[in-house]
């Protein structure tokens, strides 16, 4: 970067998620301090301890459906999960500053009650609420719901898009001012500052006004994790964090660039998007304690049923008799389409992908378990504090990231030792805020998007009304209206 | 469904409260003790609810709706039309002849979601939020209150309502079922879109009860031997397929501490209690209430209207399917006397305010601790298992709730004392532990291959 600006010397600032342990194999279920996954507990002491450890917001992954092996329910994995928005409105309630970011789907939800309910934990949270805008599409898990499959796939982020958009028009509906209170008129809400919605467009045909007043950041805060081009051009144009999985860091560097070189076409600053990757990480006293460390983690991720699920998936057939201390299958996978809601990721070709984990196998001369172990269970800051804390910091220094999602392994004491060990240092380096701000006089906390370091909603007040609530004489206020 | 082992009913009434805005009376945000510009803080619903559970209350409802209330308020024979049926709105005329009122308050935070902040405020009281079911997806209305339960440890409680309005409708902007008639839900004819929305309501729940049982108890087994988490034979795809739509299941929330949460309705018609007894536990009724908003119990007796919803139980089979009679509740809106002030006056001045009467589907009640009691201990001894108690004025009347007509109701022998910290919600409707239907299948199989 040839730009210098009057804070280039400044050393950028370093945030941090805490991604509550997922429902895959990465979380370690088997370790004897290995706690609940659903009572209220684990969650609250996350939460408090990712906010002890001054995060910027604790994260919640979504899943509609429980997942499935083979046709059947996997049961190798941890499984089950509270719904997002109750379970982060009950640790809005334990903490006090911290943000709240869910993973919500803009598929298999309505913009209305979404926004709604958004809005609302915005205000139960007093401003730290946080929307991670998801697409989906398949038959899969549009068995859970009353409309099915009905959105093609490639139409998903034309909805996530319209979704995003008229959810804001409906955040903006009540102006911020709206609520006046006013005993001596007798004046409660002044109605010409409720705005009623009207959107047309190929998703959703509404006239709505919301039943929530301007929540304190008027706005979640949006993030995404789509990697797709069409994913990326729709973090530059609706994103304030994008959860990233470009961990290395050249390829961190490469990614950083492309979005934020996005983000001028949208006519938005560099500062208006964070990119944050997913890591996890392994601690040890030494560098060869850490990677010991490291070690165990990844055996205990890869169980010996796992590794079988896991190559099973790649080759999309049952493979009976395989010995997970053996070698990979002789025979070639089948080219058929894998199942939905099976576990691993999508393969594109198959027979290639089989060659490929072989010479792996062979090169390294792994059994089938610890080449499982070695391509899944990636941990991507292994180390001492002192080294981790170093890591991260070179990461965010060089623009490979402007910090990370944090994914412990354990539930729920799995990011105790990061906050107790990793945390001081990085404040040490000047890289991590020492409190979160919270005003001296009043106590108010920061909202999330403020903790974020992000500029707030642009646009006036009922940019986008295009129609007075009923009861209101017509263009009575349209101020600024552009739609 | 399994059977449940049969409690019986506490002779003791379950005592709640129905929290809504600045309370029931549209105007009730301009007494001297409201606090308007808090009315969507967290605070002011956790000032709310501490006052109810420390107070030993048996539960709190929280109302809902997804639209605004200038739409379908209680405040004229109009608008009543509304809850003329479950609270449902049949107020289908053009929404655009209502506009908002100024003098009355507007908005409202998400029901769920605001019990879900309040589980971990709270110790012993039940939290029953409003949930729709019309425009809504039963996955994730079942999967939420699940979760609620989880966050209150075993404390959550369903409000089941419809919407029938054209305005929710439009909020939403797809048209599935045919329009409410409100002619039609006044006169107490058959209205096929109220019917439709019913029978949708109906799938929801029974998908909702599914849904909690689609993992057994001890589905988690963490088996460490054979690598398995959990036991796939003891989580169940539940297959529904109804008449409005299909949910495969299983939940994503393991099961509940409550296993089967209550599931309340509020009824003015036996079509509605005949929903009640299909799917419900326990019934909100409104006794003696001349209004047009009470619908089909318009001047019915606390005797009319048990008499109806026991009928509606022995003709839904309800007791052949192992369930245990609908607890009834009955609602009353109570504006209390204090030192200062008669709640006969304070209604009248809040009316003033209104500029007009206040109007409501529950019978309105102004006047002594003493008298409420006295009204109460008669509706008992007709036939209630609880009243639930919705305050002209928050907080004035909750208090007066809390620290005095519970008190008296307790002194009369009519109210139990406070329950211990930690009892749940089904524990409080004197409800037995659920059983699982599934693991009962589970359990009859093996008997049968023993």
């Amino acid at each position: 970067m040839t730009i210098t600006t009057p804070h280039a010397t400044a050393k950028r600032q370093v945030h941090l998620v805490a991604h509550f342990p997922g429902v895959n194999s990465h979380t370690v279920w088997s370790a004897p301090e290995s706690g609940s996954q659903i009572d209220f507990s684990s969650f609250v002491h996350f939460a408090q301890t990712a906010e002890r450890g001054l995060f910027d917001y604790v994260f919640l992954a979504e899943g509609l459906r429980v997942r499935e092996h083979g046709g059947q329910i996997h049961d190798l994995d941890v499984a089950g999960r509270p719904a997002t928005l109750a379970i982060l409105a009950g640790m809005a309630s334990v903490t006090r500053n911290i943000g709240l970011v869910g993973t919500l789907s803009s598929t298999f939800n309505e913009p209305y009650e979404l926004a709604r309910q958004l809005a609302t934990l915005d205000h139960l949270s007093n401003g730290r609420a946080g929307w991670n805008v998801v697409t989906t599409s398949d038959a899969f898990h549009g068995a859970n719901f009353r409309r099915g499959a009905f959105l093609p796939y490639e139409e998903r982020y034309r909805r996530a898009e319209e979704f995003v958009t008229l959810a804001k028009r409906l955040w903006d509906s009540w102006d911020a001012d709206a609520i006046v209170a006013d005993r001596s008129a007798r004046r409660f809400a002044d109605p010409e500052r409720i705005h009623r919605v009207s959107h047309s467009g190929p998703q959703f045909d509404v006239t709505a006004t919301s039943t929530v007043p301007r929540s304190p950041q008027r706005y979640p805060v949006i993030v995404q994790a789509g990697d797709s081009p069409a994913g990326r051009d729709f973090a530059a144009a609706n994103a304030e964090v994008i959860f990233s999985r470009h961990t290395a860091f050249e390829d961190g560097q490469a990614f950083y660039r492309d979005v934020k070189g996005r983000l001028a076409a949208t006519g938005r600053g560099e500062d208006s998007l964070l990119i944050l990757p997913g890591a996890s990480f392994a601690l040890g006293d030494t560098e060869d304690e850490a990677r010991e460390h490291a070690r165990h983690i990844s055996l205990a991720q890869t169980s010996p049923q796992t590794a079988i699920a896991w190559v099973e998936a790649i080759w999309g057939q049952e493979l009976p008799g395989l010995d997970p201390d053996g070698a990979l299958p002789d025979i070639d996978p089948s080219d058929g389409e894998q199942r939905q809601g099976q576990v691993s990721t999508n393969v594109q070709d198959r027979v290639a992908r089989a060659a490929q984990l072989r010479e792996r196998a062979r090169r390294e001369g792994l059994t089938l378990r610890q080449l499982v172990a070695a391509e899944t269970a990636k941990i991507e800051f292994i180390g001492t504090p002192v080294t981790v804390a170093s890591e991260i910091d070179r990461y965010v220094q060089g623009r490979a990231a402007d910090g990370f999602v944090l994914v412990p392994h354990i539930t729920p004491t799995g990011l105790d030792e990061f906050v107790d060990r990793v945390v001081p240092l990085l404040q040490e380096r000047g890289v991590f805020r020492t409190s979160y701000g919270t005003d001296p006089e009043t106590g108010a906390n920061p909202t999330l998007r403020r903790t974020l370091g992000l500029p707030a909603p642009q646009g006036p007040s009922g940019t986008y009304a295009v129609g007075p609530h009923p009861g209101v004489p017509a263009g009575a206020h349209l101020e600024g209206a552009v739609a | 469904m399994a059977p449940t082992r049969e409690i019986e009913p506490s002779d003791r009434l379950v005592v709640g409260v129905a929290l809504d805005g600045a309370g029931w009376h549209p105007a009730a945000w301009l007494d001297a003790d409201s606090a308007p510009e808090s009315l969507f803080t967290p605070d002011y619903w956790t000032r709310l609810i501490v006052v109810a559970d420390d107070a030993g209350l048996d539960f709190a409802t929280f109302e809902d709706a997804l639209r605004l209330r200038s739409f379908g308020s209680v405040s004229s024979p109009e608008d009543a039309l509304r809850t003329s049926t479950t609270g449902c709105d049949a107020h289908a005329i053009d929404p655009a002849g209502s506009g908002a009122r100024p003098e009355a308050v507007e908005g409202r935070l998400d029901a769920l979601l605001t019990a879900s902040l309040l589980g971990p405020r709270t110790h012993r009281i039940g939290l029953i939020p409003t949930v729709t079911t019309t425009h809504t997806e039963p996955f994730h209305v079942a999967t939420a209150l699940q979760t609620l339960d989880f966050v209150s440890q075993g404390r959550a409680g369903w409000q089941l309502r419809i919407s029938a309005d054209a305005a929710t409708e439009a909020n939403f902007g797809r048209h599935r079922l045919p329009r409410v008639e409100p002619a039609n839900v006044i006169a107490g004819r058959p209205d096929a879109g109220l019917n439709e929305r019913l029978d949708d309501a109906a799938e929801s729940a029974e998908v909702a009860r599914l849904l909690w049982d689609s993992w057994e108890d001890d589905a988690v087994i963490r088996d460490v031997s054979t690598g398995r988490f959990l036991d796939r034979n003891r989580v169940h795809r539940i297959d529904f397929e109804g008449t409005h739509f299909s949910v495969v299941g299983p939940s994503i929330v393991p099961r509940s501490p409550q296993g089967q949460i209550p599931v309340t309705l509020l009824s003015h018609s036996p079509r509605v209690h005949a929903l009640a007894a299909a799917v419900a536990d326990v019934v909100f009724v409104t006794p003696e209430n001349e209004a047009v908003a009470a619908g089909a119990s318009r001047g019915s007796s606390v005797a009319d209207i048990v008499r109806e919803v026991r009928e509606a139980e022995a003709s839904s089979g309800r007791v052949e399917r192992g369930l245990a009679p609908l607890r009834i509740v009955a609602d009353l809106v109570v504006a209390l006397d204090d030192s200062s002030e008669r709640a006969a006056d304070r209604l009248a001045r809040l009316d003033a305010f209104a500029g007009s009467p206040l109007s409501s589907d529950a019978r309105i009640f102004a006047g002594s601790v003493s008298e409420a009691a006295t009204l109460i201990q008669r509706w008992k001894s007709d036939g209630i298992d609880g009243v639930r108690l919705r305050p002209v004025s928050l907080p004035t009347d909750l208090r007066r709730i809390a620290d005095e007509l519970l008190p008296e109701l307790r002194s009369r022998g009519l109210a139990a004392d406070a329950a211990p910290e930690g009892r749940s919600l089904r524990e409080a409707f004197a409800l037995a532990p659920a059983a699982n239907r599934f693991t009962a299948r589970t359990t009859e199989t093996q008997e049968v291959a023993a």
